[in-house]
């Protein structure tokens, strides 16, 4: 094969681009994977994962030069010395914003799978079927039954635990045992179910953690320091599962510090070629061939990409021929719910350090449900006891107050809600054309918001909480809704959405670009609407899917 | 004693601010001396587990201090050590490492108590000013609350204290901490 010259192209190393790298070179294509940040390596990298707690300088805490450095995550709690150098360097890439959006983005090998929470459910038809159901923006190209087994598929290999609950909106998946409850959310789940009959459910966090080793892999074993880096590869991460898996097969290269300028596009052929490069260390540029091009740099950037490519031929860019391009950005709004405190249950205690806790799946607008709201939104949730940073009202100094800070407090339960934000064609991203990188590169400018829909929810999601902790039992309930600026879910999808029709669309149903038909998006971008569940699993199936389709295409001699 | 006047012992490291007055920002050896003993007397060593001192939570707070509070935290941080040796001098007689322990917790129960007031009082002004914010007739009032007020230096020495202590191996080590605790028990009925 020619220099620079391979089978398949993976742009970013993700959830989703680890994925399209294991499945390609599992196929037997030779694949090049590009990643805009730095190499970092499973355990070897790993700077606080594999040290004690009290071995960090700051104890956690980030320093003034940290807070300069990195305005946005430190709007949210993943502001943490143990992980700050795995958030990208804000004042080299920073973006516009027309109103607020907190973008948090990490740009290094695996990008935010070394860094996710890990919660993982599928998809329903409940959720697929929405849009046209309501006469609301464009119908998904597919249904449950195509995704389905591309859900098993992943989850076999990713190792996904969690209980059997048999409900239709929130499918079962192949599952390793379930993370446990405890006592107290075991008690208040009983009441919730009596009191509600049945209609709504407390039910085991699914969690890309393994609660049984598989092949290759080594069991969680509890310490709820995963984003810090696992020496155990107990959950799922490009590092952990993917990037293995497929430098396994002898036909990867990973090339980081490679960040993809454009899509290089042949209007003659009507097709991708290869990808520019632009060396994030030596400002070097590279061109790279390919036949097929995966482009899994995460919601946002694979628009970018999109958007710079194929100017030529589109002003807007590759993909932009409908007018969506950029546009129907969603993400899930929370920064809300409620807590209390629980009674009854000061004699049990816990032992380990779960790396979920539960989740109350959607309810609303469901079964005949009716709200003045469409959609949904799901909770997530757990019971424990107060530790050290607790009040004690008659102690303030001295042994015995030392001594009782040191055993476990009150019990108390909370849970934040996650709400559906609908796609609105206005929702919108686009090149600001006056400010550049530190590369020289335009930069983004995020135009998107909550809207009627969203806000009468949140509402709702407050109110409900509150009304199953008082059904619960628990006292002192508050409520809190801290507000939601676009992106700050961490779930910033649809900007290249998928549909039937490519003028009203970026994407078919197979994930690929009507203008370039070896062009396949299977991130976040790719998102019709955004159902109210964690999407990274649906990205894992996606891709999976699309990466058979396109070696298909590819093996036909279609592509 | 530690001050803020500008002198040979003073050296701001790690510090990349602009700002051209030189406020000081790192703790001399006597001053984490004299927090470990401060320290002490809050969490001190029980039957149980070692204190603050063992803990060495003086050594904690000069980085704290040094790397994460702002010039206006660290200003109101040294004067407060000024301020704690005065009390002391002021209702005792004496500096603070010529107290007994039992005077020591005296003075610091006191000043713990002074904080907690000052809480109350502050939650009492920000729950009338949401109370006034809710009702539309707000326009023209005056704000009860100029502004969040600034922490007081004793709730700044003793937050240090517990986050530098129960964060320390010690701290974890009375609470029980298992390192790799390798199972969830989500009802375990102590003896």
């Amino acid at each position: 094969m020619a220099e620079n010259t391979y089978d398949a192209i993976v742009i970013g190393s993700g959830i989703s681009g680890g994925w399209a790298a294991k499945e390609l070179t599992g196929k037997g294509l030779k694949t090049l994977m590009l990643e805009r940040g730095r190499n970092y390596e499973h355990i070897k990298d790993y700077k606080y994962g594999t040290k004690q707690p009290w071995e960090a300088e700051h104890r956690g805490s980030t320093t003034k030069e940290q807070q300069k450095t990195y305005p946005v995550i430190h709007r949210g709690w993943a502001a943490n010395e143990a992980v700050m150098e795995c958030w990208v360097n804000e004042q080299d890439s920073p973006y516009t914003e027309i109103k607020p959006f907190t973008w948090w983005r990490s740009y290094q090998l695996g990008g935010r799978s070394t860094l996710w929470g890990r919660q993982s459910y599928r998809w329903s038809d409940f959720d697929f079927e929405a849009n046209a159901k309501e006469g609301w923006a464009i119908d998904w190209p597919i249904r449950y039954k195509d995704i389905s087994p591309w859900y098993d598929y992943v989850e076999k290999f990713a190792g996904i635990s969690g209980a059997r609950d048999g409900l239709a909106h929130l499918p079962d998946g192949h599952f390793l045992p379930p993370v446990s409850m405890n006592i107290v959310e075991k008690d208040v789940a009983s009441r919730l179910k009596k009191h509600y009959k049945d209609q709504r459910h407390l039910i085991n966090g699914r969690v890309a953690n393994l609660t049984e080793a598989i092949p290759g892999r080594t069991r969680c074993q509890f310490r709820d320091r995963c984003w810090e880096g696992c020496p155990f590869g107990g959950y799922f991460s490009t590092q952990s599962s993917t990037l293995p898996a497929a430098m396994d097969t002898g036909n990867l290269t990973v090339r980081p510090w490679s960040i993809v300028t454009r899509i290089i596009y042949d209007k003659d052929k009507k097709k991708a070629t290869g990808v520019e490069i632009l060396d994030a260390q030596t400002n070097q540029t590279y061109r790279y061939n390919a036949k097929i091009i995966f482009l899994n740099a995460s919601t946002l950037n694979s628009a970018w990409v999109l958007m710079n490519s194929a100017t030529d031929v589109w002003e807007g860019g590759l993909g932009s021929s409908s007018g969506e391009l950029g546009h129907n950005i969603m993400d899930h709004h929370y920064n809300l719910g409620a807590s209390g405190s629980i009674e009854g249950f000061e004699d049990h205690y816990i032992y380990g350090r779960r790396p979920t806790g539960f989740y109350i799946p959607r309810f609303t607008n469901l079964y005949g449900d009716k709200r003045e709201f469409s959609r949904g939104f799901g909770y997530q949730g757990g019971a424990s006891r107060d530790s050290w940073s607790r009040e004690i009202a008659e102690l303030n100094i001295g042994g015995e107050f030392k001594d009782t800070l040191s055993k476990p407090g009150n019990w108390n339960i909370g849970m934040t809600g996650f709400g559906e934000i609908l796609p609105y064609h206005e929702n919108k991203i686009t090149l600001d054309a006056k400010r550049k990188d530190k590369w020289g590169l335009p930069i983004l400018s995020m135009d998107a918001e909550l809207k009627d829909n969203e806000k009468k929810m949140r509402s709702a999601i407050t109110m409900e909480a509150a009304n199953m902790l008082d059904v619960a039992g628990v006292k002192n309930i508050r409520t809190w809704d801290s507000g939601h600026a676009m992106g700050h879910g961490i779930h910033e999808m649809g900007t290249a959405r998928m549909g039937l029709d490519p003028k009203t669309s970026v994407l078919n149903k197979h994930n690929q670009v009507w203008d370039a038909l070896n062009v396949f998006v299977t991130d976040g971008a790719c998102m019709t609407s955004s159902a109210c569940v964690n999407p990274s699993l649906t990205y894992m199936a996606l891709t999976a899917r699309a990466c058979d389709f396109a070696f298909n295409e590819l093996k036909s001699g279609n592509l | 004693m530690g001050s803020t006047i500008i002198g040979a012992d003073l050296f701001i490291s790690g510090c990349t601010n602009e700002h051209t007055e030189q406020v000081q920002a790192v703790l001399t050896d006597a001053q984490i001396s004299y927090l470990n003993e401060v320290g002490e007397t809050i969490l001190p060593k029980t039957v149980a587990s070692d204190g603050a001192k063992a803990a060495n939570v003086g050594a904690f707070m000069k980085i704290m201090v040094r790397d994460c509070y702002s010039p206006e935290e660290q200003k109101i941080f040294f004067e407060g050590l000024d301020a704690l040796e005065q009390r002391c001098k002021k209702t005792l007689g004496k500096g603070f490492l010529s107290c007994s322990p039992g005077e020591r917790q005296k003075l610091l129960i006191g000043l713990d108590a002074e904080v907690k007031d000052g809480k109350k009082r502050n939650d009492l002004l920000q729950q009338k000013e949401a109370e006034r914010q809710k009702s539309s007739q707000a326009g023209g009032k005056p704000n009860y609350l100029k502004k969040t007020p600034p922490t007081p230096y004793f709730a700044m020495i003793k937050q240090l204290t517990l986050l530098g202590y129960f964060t320390s191996e010690i701290g974890y080590k009375s609470m029980g901490y298992v390192s790799v605790p390798g199972r969830y028990d989500g009802n375990v009925m102590k003896a």
